[in-house]
C-alpha cells in the first residue's frame, strides 16, 4: 500500500464508492431526472404517475435482463425482442382456439427453440453472439410472417389474465409487480449465490481460466441462451397485456432500449462484471427519460437523438467515474 | 504462409459459389440475361457500399451499428438538395454528401477514441442519433435525385454482344471501391489499419497512433457509407428517411466475406462477393416463386448456417 492509496483524492474517493456502489450512481441520476420532470410540468410526479411508470418499465427492465445476463458472458441477445414479440402473438392469436394455459405454453415453445439454436451457434459454433443472435432473430421474423398467413382468419384475442397482469392496478401499484418482483430477487440471487451465476461471471471474466477449471462452457452457454429466450418470451406476455394489440413488430422498439438499459446500470459489454440491479434502475431512468422527451414535445427526430447523445453521454461519464482511483 | 493460403482459398471458393450459382440462376430461368444481371447489380449497390464500410471498420477492429441510419442521412440529404439541381450544383451535392460521410464516420470514430467505450455501444447510440438526423432532414420520404446522375446507374455500359453483359453499375462499383481501396491497402495508414485491429497493443508499440487510426478508419466507412446512401437515392429517385435492411446485410457478408470479427484480418473482395451471393439467392428464391416471407427466412438460415460452419472450421484450425 503506497502512501497515495492511503490518501487517495476526493474525485478518485467518490470514483471508487461510485465503483463499488453503481446502483447509488444510478439512483442520483434517476433523482435528478424525475426532479427535472418535476420542475418543469409541476404536480405531474404523483402516485398515478409512478405507477404508470413502473408498469412501462418493467417489459423493458425483463428484456434487458437478457442482456445483463448474455453480457455477463460477453455476449449479447439480439433475439431477445423477436422472441417476444413471438410470445405475444402466438398467444394471442392460440387463445380463441385452445384457451390461456395452452396458448402460453405454445408461445414459449418458439422461445426455446431459439434460445437452444443460439446456444447451439455461440456454445459449440462459437459463433460470435452478436451475428448468431441477429440471425436467428432474423429468421424468427421470417417464421411469424409465414405463421401470421396461417392464422389470419382466426383473429387474436389478448387474455385476460395477461391483460390483468400487463395493465392492472392494485392499491395504486400495477400488477405486474407480481411476476416482477420475485423474478428480479429470483435473478439477483440467481447471478450472485448460484453455481450457474457465478459460472457466468467466470466465464465472462475469462473463457479459457474457467474452462482449464473444468467448467464445461458450452452447457453454460446452451442453458444461458435458453434461460434468456424464455425470459424475453415471459417479457411479450406481459407486454402484450400491456399494449393489448399484438403486432408483428411488437417488442421491436424495446430491443436497442434494452441494452442501453444494461449499459447504463453498469453490465460490461465486455463481460464478467454487471449485476441485475443497476440494469432495472438503468430501465427506469430510461423510462423517465422517453416521459420527459414526450412532454417536451419533440419532434420524432430529436427525441432519437436526445436519447442516443444521453445514451452516449451517460455511459461515457459513468465507465469514467467508475474507473477512476 | 498458410494463413495466407486458406484466406485466398476462402475469397476463391467464395467466387466458385457466385458462379454456380449463375449457372443454377441460369437453369432456373433461361431468359436470364444481360437485364437480370444488371438489375442484381443495381440492387446489389448499397449492400456492397454498407458491406465495404462494415469492413473496413471491423478491420481496424471495431463494428459500425450506425451504418444503415447513416446512410439514410446520406440520401435524404441527398435527396433533398438534388432537387431540381443543374449539373455543377449536382456534383457539389456530390461532394458534399461524401464530405458529409466522412465526418459522421470521423465523428463516430472520434467519440469510440474519446469516449474509450466499446464500438457497439458508441455506435448503437449513435445510430440513434442519426435516424433522428435523417427524420430531421425529411420526416417522410421526399427529395428527388438529378436525372441525369441516375443514369450513371442505370443500364448496361455499351450495346453489343459481350460488353452488354456489363453493367454500368458494376463499374462504378469496381471503380470507386479501387479508388478508396487500393491507395488505403498500400499506404502507411492501411497497414496501421490492420496492425490495430491484430493487436492495437502491439501496433501501439511500434509506433502507431491507435487514436488517429481508427478516426481514420471510422471516416474511410463513412465515405463509402456516403456512397452507399447516394446509391440507394439514386436507384429510388427519392430520399427515405427510415434506414433499409442494411445493417444485419453487411455483417453478414463481411462474416461470409472471411473478415474475422475483433479485426486484423481478411480484405474487399471477399465480403464484395458475398454480398452478391447473397442477392443472387434471393433472387433465385424469388425466381423460383416462393413466398418472399419464406426467402426471409431461408436467407436468414444460410447466414446463419454459414457463420456457424465458419466457426466451427475456425475451432478446427485452433486445435490442429
Amino acid at each position: 500500500m503506497s502512501m497515495a492509496a492511503d490518501q487517495p483524492s476526493p474525485a478518485a474517493r467518490i470514483g471508487r464508492f461510485l465503483r463499488d456502489n453503481p446502483v447509488v450512481t444510478l439512483l442520483i441520476l434517476l433523482a435528478l431526472l424525475v426532479l427535472l420532470l418535476q420542475v418543469l410540468r409541476p404536480g405531474i410526479v404523483n402516485e398515478r404517475w409512478i405507477g404508470n411508470t413502473v408498469k412501462f418499465a418493467i417489459p423493458l427492465a425483463m428484456l434487458a435482463a437478457c442482456q445483463t445476463l448474455t453480457m455477463l458472458t460477453g455476449g449479447i441477445d439480439l433475439s431477445a425482442s423477436v422472441v417476444a414479440t413471438i410470445a405475444a402473438f402466438v398467444v394471442a392469436t392460440q387463445e380463441p382456439q385452445v384457451g390461456t394455459g395452452l396458448a402460453i405454453v405454445l408461445s414459449l415453445l418458439p422461445a426455446v427453440l431459439i434460445g437452444l439454436v443460439n446456444g447451439f451457434g455461440v456454445g459449440i459454433c462459437r459463433v460470435h453472439p452478436l451475428i448468431m443472435t441477429l440471425g436467428t432473430g432474423l429468421i424468427g421474423t421470417g417464421c411469424l410472417q409465414v405463421y401470421q398467413r396461417g392464422v389470419i382468419a382466426t383473429g387474436s384475442v389478448v387474455p385476460a389474465s395477461l391483460e390483468w397482469l400487463g395493465t392492472g392496478r392494485t392499491w395504486g401499484m400495477p400488477n405486474a409487480l407480481v411476476l416482477f418482483v420475485p423474478f428480479a430477487v429470483i435473478l439477483l440471487l440467481a447471478q450472485r449465490r448460484t453455481g450457474f451465476g457465478r459460472l457466468l461471471y467466470a466465464i465472462g471474466a475469462n473463457e479459457n481460466a474457467a474452462r482449464l477449471s473444468g467448467v464445461r462452457a458450452w452447457q453454460v452457454y446452451f442453458g444461458l441462451y435458453v434461460l434468456s429466450a424464455l425470459i424475453a418470451g415471459v417479457a411479450g406476455l406481459l407486454y402484450v397485456g400491456l399494449i393489448k394489440a399484438p403486432s408483428l413488430s411488437l417488442a421491436e422498439p424495446l430491443l436497442l432500449p434494452s441494452v442501453a438499459a444494461a449499459v447504463i446500470g453498469g453490465t460490461s459489454i465486455f463481460g464478467g462484471r454487471g449485476s441485475y440491479s443497476g440494469t432495472i434502475v438503468g430501465a427506469l431512468i430510461l423510462t423517465v427519460l422517453n416521459t420527459l422527451l414526450t412532454l417536451l414535445q419533440m419532434p420524432e427526430g430529436a427525441r432519437r437523438i436526445i436519447f442516443g447523445g444521453i445514451i452516449l453521454a451517460v455511459t461515457a461519464l459513468y465507465a469514467r467515474l467508475t474507473d477512476q482511483g | 504462409m498458410m494463413r495466407g493460403l486458406s484466406r485466398n482459398g476462402w475469397v476463391l471458393g467464395l467466387v466458385g459459389l457466385l458462379i454456380l450459382l449463375l449457372i443454377v440462376t441460369k437453369l432456373i430461368q433461361p431468359s436470364f440475361g444481360a437485364s437480370g444481371l444488371e438489375s442484381v447489380t443495381r440492387a446489389a449497390l448499397p449492400f456492397a457500399f454498407a458491406t465495404a464500410a462494415t469492413a473496413v471498420v471491423v478491420i481496424a477492429g471495431g463494428i459500425d451499428l450506425s451504418v444503415a441510419a447513416m446512410m439514410a442521412v446520406v440520401g435524404v440529404t441527398a435527396a433533398v438538395l438534388m432537387e431540381g439541381a443543374g449539373v455543377t450544383q449536382t456534383w457539389l451535392v456530390v461532394l458534399a454528401v461524401l464530405a458529409l460521410g466522412a465526418a459522421m464516420g470521423a465523428l463516430n470514430g472520434a467519440l469510440v477514441v474519446a469516449t474509450r467505450l466499446p464500438d457497439i455501444v458508441v455506435t448503437l447510440a449513435m445510430s440513434f442519433v442519426w435516424e433522428g438526423v435523417a427524420l430531421l432532414i425529411l420526416k417522410a420520404p421526399g427529395g428527388a435525385a438529378t436525372p441525369w446522375l441516375r443514369e450513371v446507374i442505370l443500364g448496361p455500359i455499351a450495346p453489343g454482344p459481350v460488353v452488354s453483359l456489363i453493367p454500368k453499375s458494376l463499374v462504378v462499383l469496381a471503380v470507386l471501391l479501387m479508388l478508396v481501396w487500393l491507395p488505403l491497402r498500400r499506404s502507411r495508414l492501411g497497414l496501421s489499419i490492420y496492425a490495430i485491429g491484430s493487436d492495437a497493443t502491439a501496433a501501439f508499440r511500434s509506433g502507431v497512433s491507435i487514436g488517429a487510426t481508427r478516426v481514420a478508419a471510422y471516416a474511410i466507412a463513412g465515405v463509402l457509407v456516403a456512397m452507399g446512401g447516394l446509391s440507394v437515392t439514386l436507384s429510388t429517385g427519392i430520399g427515405e428517411p427510415i434506414p433499409g435492411p442494411y445493417l444485419l446485410a453487411a455483417v453478414a457478408a463481411v462474416v461470409l466475406g472471411g473478415v474475422v470479427l475483433g479485426g486484423g484480418r481478411g480484405g474487399l473482395l471477399g465480403p464484395i462477393v458475398a454480398v452478391f451471393i447473397l442477392r443472387i439467392v434471393r433472387l433465385d428464391l424469388t425466381l423460383l416463386s416462393v413466398d418472399p416471407n419464406v426467402t426471409t427466412i431461408v436467407e436468414g438460415t444460410i447466414m446463419a448456417v454459414v457463420v456457424m460452419l465458419g466457426g466451427i472450421l475456425a475451432v478446427r484450425g485452433r486445435r490442429a
